[in-house]
């Protein structure tokens, strides 16, 4: 170590002769790159646009274009049925996504403010339902109301004696409860995050200043959680508005919301107005992300 | 700079130019830096220092020009096969790897046998003094010692030459001051060369066995610390390195060595002429007399030589200890003066007040005449 | 009323926590309780759930054809995520080398397909590949095929449907590390002789690993339970575990056997979430 060695002792030898020049391999390796990004997204948005050109075709069936229309939006904004389903969509997703914002974010404030022994359990029971693959959650949750209903049945029967014809639960209430089941966790996991990165010392601040605990949370720790919230609120509103197997499952009568009726629809054949509505829910989509991406920019 | 390397020479860069885009960041640098030598990169940020010493590392390849390392031209050769290492400015320590792994890295790349590295390793840290640490994660230690850790990672291979870039930056005042004589012992010990990036003056001064000092692309000036402060061929080199008074003017008369130029108030200041071999000032020029502060003497009574010897207007007064540095007044220029307290008084009339007047000398051969 | 509040920080804690845990204890955890109850009931004459307790579903659920219907569910996901990893990894790599400015357009392209609707985004690709699809149509034109050919309704097509529905969610978690880690590294490895690849293993793959299995994990889990990529990519002749439990409280009326397998199948996720945090703890310590 007191001496420098002379190359040759220290295996510094230049490789003899790499099979391709060491630029020419690096060149290589970026166009590959180049190449295998440039298919991806080839293979992620071919389908999509696909499905968005065919939705102005005018054939009814087959895959040969025969000139622009725009009589499959016409029917679907016609189609009342669809539209039923849209707007059922959309008062779940509204009212499920209040339910799990307001209270996801007292569970964040909960379980990042606090220490109580039982954490660690908690930790795995609000992340489970993020893992817990959704065919199980729809089953479970089928299965529960059916209990319930039964249960109901029971109850009507025994306080007025006569044995309902149907007692099903099942319905918009139920739809909310699964929604609001599977979206919270996700508020939950997002408040939490920004809850993480808090400056508290601007809560002391503020109570220095004179504001009590109340008017402290209104006036600073809200306003400065507002971007995660939103955040997980835009995340619950999709989650809910795509949301088809949890759905299809503790659904009942008369409730069917778009995924539901886009599935049935296809179960029956594949028809141009489909390629509307799904092309309606993509631009849905565009908008949300770029909420949420003007979101995050302001939060830097 | 000599067409074919001596045996001396272990870097050295040939006209290079790198350009990123259209900007110039290395602007035909030529230089050489000799074996087992203490060699600084010195000049302010974005001066194109960094630039350097990635191209020399590899990192980067020059738009022309080319980098020889032991007289070997480099041309496209990745850094993986370059016999150099670097310090880097961040460390760049591997932090999934404990200090050990971080250090055997190397090795193990060269295909180094594991007694070889474990011994290798062991050695190394060592070096660093840091031996009872090779257990811990980077992110378990302190500046200091993450510093001694990237630079065993390098030194354990033994390179031909090791290039640090701003290896100190990171650093406290206090720990810059003892890392900087633990680097040069070590470089000493080792007797591998060093190649070190910084823009701290008194670093380079202290450290280095010669430096090069860079500006917006350019060498300016290739030099041990003694001739860049003492002989800075440029103004810019001059106001670099340590402080300096700049009193600009008029060449009058050219004198074998010296010069004399007249200020735009008419007075006469005569100094050494300075700037390289090529640069001789011309008569009605314009040029600059460079005149270090402690080389100016302050004077109650007119001197008896009349060089040199102006009569100022003392403009402030500050007491630092070693020494006293006063600020006068020469025309509209403020002149700083250095006066050295070798003289133990409580007396204050030993000191210069604001507002007295006082006359300033300093020797031709202790200034500077530089043009351009 | 408020002075109870700041005094007692137990009470404040258990009102926060109570909306939460409230909703998930009923409206979660029972609803699991209730299948692990039946997948321990026998069925009477009508097919209903029926006691005495029985380990009747779990013995079927072992049977050698469902037992290979998991094994065969489990191994198309870690196809699906193995090759989704293939190609995220680049992808990812790519993007962030890209400036600024082009790293935020593509990301928001990635965006984009992750947040619209898994079934709408599969039966784009069903529509693309279907029978009378673009696709025959275009192998025709340009002279391949002669006639229409089943691209759909084989194992392949729904590994192709669970790559493609599941690739945004492994591409974004990868950049997110890649996007976090600091290049000099791989200059420092270059510079102690460590070759591109030698630097990708050594140096980068070790610590992007967290985003690497976060990627894994939102990959494997959906794709082992999925349904809707089976059903419509499979078209009835390849089916995995998620459909099969759907048939189960559907047509087939097996209630037993479907919570059974529902059990199976969440020990499954959970050992390979449990294997992701462990996995990820280590990394922790480290950094």
């Amino acid at each position: 170590m007191t001496q420098a060695t002379p190359s040759s002792e220290l295996g510094w030898k230049r490789h003899s002769k790499p099979l391709v020049p060491y630029e020419t391999s690096e060149k290589l390796g970026r166009f590959s790159l180049l190449a295998i990004t440039l298919g991806a997204f080839a293979f992620l948005y071919v389908p999509i646009i696909v499905l968005v050109v065919f939705s102005f075709n005018s054939a009814r069936t087959g895959a040969v274009w025969q000139g622009f229309t725009l009589s499959w939006y016409e029917r679907m904004i016609n189609n009342e049925r669809l539209i039923d389903a849209a707007l059922k969509s959309l008062v779940i997703a509204t009212v499920s996504t209040i339910i799990a914002v307001i209270i996801g974010t007292l569970t964040a404030l909960a379980m990042e403010r606090y220490k109580f022994r039982s954490k660690g359990a908690w930790d795995a029971l609000l992340y489970m339902p993020v893992i817990v693959p959704e065919i199980v959650m729809g089953v479970s949750l089928a299965m529960f109301f059916g209990l319930v209903s039964g249960g109901v049945k029971a109850l009507v029967t025994a306080v007025t004696g006569v044995e309902p014809e149907v007692a099903d639960v099942r319905g918009f209430g139920t739809l909310v409860i699964s929604h609001v089941a599977f979206s919270m966790p996700f508020v939950y996991l997002t408040v939490r995050a920004r809850l993480a990165d808090f400056d508290t010392t601007l809560e002391e601040a503020a109570k220095d200043l004179g504001a009590n605990e109340m008017r402290t949370f209104m006036r600073i720790t809200l306003p400065l959680l507002a971007p995660g919230i939103i955040s997980g609120a835009l995340l619950a509103l999709t989650l809910s508005i795509d949301d088809f197997i949890i759905s299809f499952f503790v659904n009942g009568k008369g409730w069917n919301t778009l995924p539901i009726y886009i599935w049935s629809a296809l179960k029956q054949g594949v028809t141009p107005e489909i390629n509307a509505v799904s092309t309606a829910l993509l631009l849905f989509s565009i908008l949300i992300v770029t909420l949420s991406v003007v979101i995050q920019r302001r939060q830097q | 700079m000599p067409d074919t390397p001596t045996a001396d020479i272990g870097v050295e860069l040939r006209d290079v130019v790198k350009k990123f885009g259209e900007v110039a960041a290395v602007d035909h640098v030529s230089l050489a830096v000799r074996n087992k030598e203490f060699f600084a990169m010195l000049g302010p940020s974005g001066c194109g220092k960094t630039t350097c010493l990635r191209m020399i590392a590899g990192f980067e390849r020059p738009t022309s020009g080319e980098v020889y390392i032991n007289g070997e031209a480099q041309g496209a050769t990745p850094p993986f096969e370059r016999n150099v290492n670097t310090v880097f400015q961040s460390y760049a320590l591997f932090p999934h790897m404990t200090v050990a792994q971080n250090v055997a890295f190397g090795l193990e790349m060269r295909g180094v046998a594991a007694p070889e590295v474990k011994r290798r390793v062991g050695e190394a840290l060592e070096l660093v003094r840091l031996p009872h640490l090779a257990s811990r994660y980077p992110k378990q230690m302190s500046g200091g010692q993450q510093q001694r850790v990237a630079l065993a990672r390098a030194l354990v291979n033994r390179p031909q030459v090791l290039l640090l870039d701003e290896p100190l930056g990171a650093l406290d005042q206090k720990l810059r001051k003892e890392m900087q004589l633990e680097l040069k012992s070590l470089q000493t010990q080792v007797g591998i060369t060093f190649v070190f990036v910084t823009h701290d003056q008194e670093e380079a001064l202290t450290m280095s066995d010669r430096i090069c000092v860079m500006s917006q692309g350019h060498a300016l000036q290739v030099g041990t610390p003694v001739e860049i402060y003492e002989r800075p061929n440029c103004r810019f080199v001059a106001d670099f390195i340590g402080e300096t008074n700049f009193i600009d003017g008029t060449v009058s008369a050219v004198n074998g060595d010296f010069a004399t130029l007249k200020t735009a108030a008419g007075m006469p200041v005569t100094g050494r002429i300075g700037g390289g071999p090529d640069a001789r000032p011309t008569v009605g020029a314009n040029a600059t007399v460079s005149v270090r502060p402690e080389k100016i003497t302050l004077a109650e009574k007119a001197p008896e030589s009349g060089v040199n010897a102006h009569e100022v207007r003392v403009f402030s007064v500050g007491y630092v200890g070693s020494d006293t540095r006063v600020v006068v007044k020469l025309g509209d220029a403020n002149i700083d003066v250095w006066e050295q307290n070798s003289v133990s008084t409580l007396d204050p009339n030993y000191f210069f007040r604001p507002g007295e007047t006082a006359w300033l000398t300093f020797k031709p051969e202790n200034a500077l005449v530089l043009t351009s | 009323m408020m002075q109870r509040f700041r005094e007692r920080p137990g009470l404040r804690l258990f009102s926060l926590m109570l909306p939460g845990g409230f909703w998930l204890i009923v409206f979660f955890l029972i609803p699991l309780a209730v299948i692990g109850a039946i997948s321990f009931m026998g069925r009477d004459d009508l097919g209903s759930p029926t006691l005495p307790w029985t380990t009747d579903a779990y013995a079927q659920a072992f049977d050698p054809i469902y037992l290979q219907l998991f094994l065969f569910s489990m191994w198309l996901s870690l196809l699906t995520t193995l090759a989704t990893l293939i190609i995220a990894m680049p992808v990812a790599l790519f993007i962030a080398r890209m400036p600024k400015k082009w790293r935020n357009l593509m990301i928001f392209l990635v965006m984009i397909p992750f947040w619209t609707n898994f079934l709408v985004r599969t039966y784009a690709l069903l529509f693309l590949l279907r029978a009378n699809g673009p696709m025959n149509n275009i192998l025709m034109g340009v002279g391949l095929i002669q006639e229409p050919i089943s691209l759909l309704s084989t194992p392949f097509a729904v590994w192709v449907g669970l790559v493609y529905g599941n690739l945004p969610f492994m591409i974004l978690p990868l950049y997110s590390s890649l996007e976090k880690f600091d290049w000099t590294l791989i200059e420092a490895a270059n510079d102690l002789g460590a070759n591109t690849v030698k630097a990708f293993f050594r140096v980068m793959l070790p610590l992007t690993a967290p985003g690497l299995l976060a990627g894994s994990i939102l990959t494997f889990v959906p794709a082992v339970g999925s349904y809707i990529t089976v059903e419509l990519m499979g078209g009835g002749k390849t089916t995995m575990i998620g459909r099969v439990i759907a048939t189960q409280f559907g047509t087939a009326g097996n209630w037993p056997l479907g919570s059974a397998m529902s059990l199976i199948l969440m020990v499954i996720v959970t050992l390979a979430a449990v294997l992701y945090f462990r996995a990820g703890r280590g990394e922790r310590m480290a950094l």
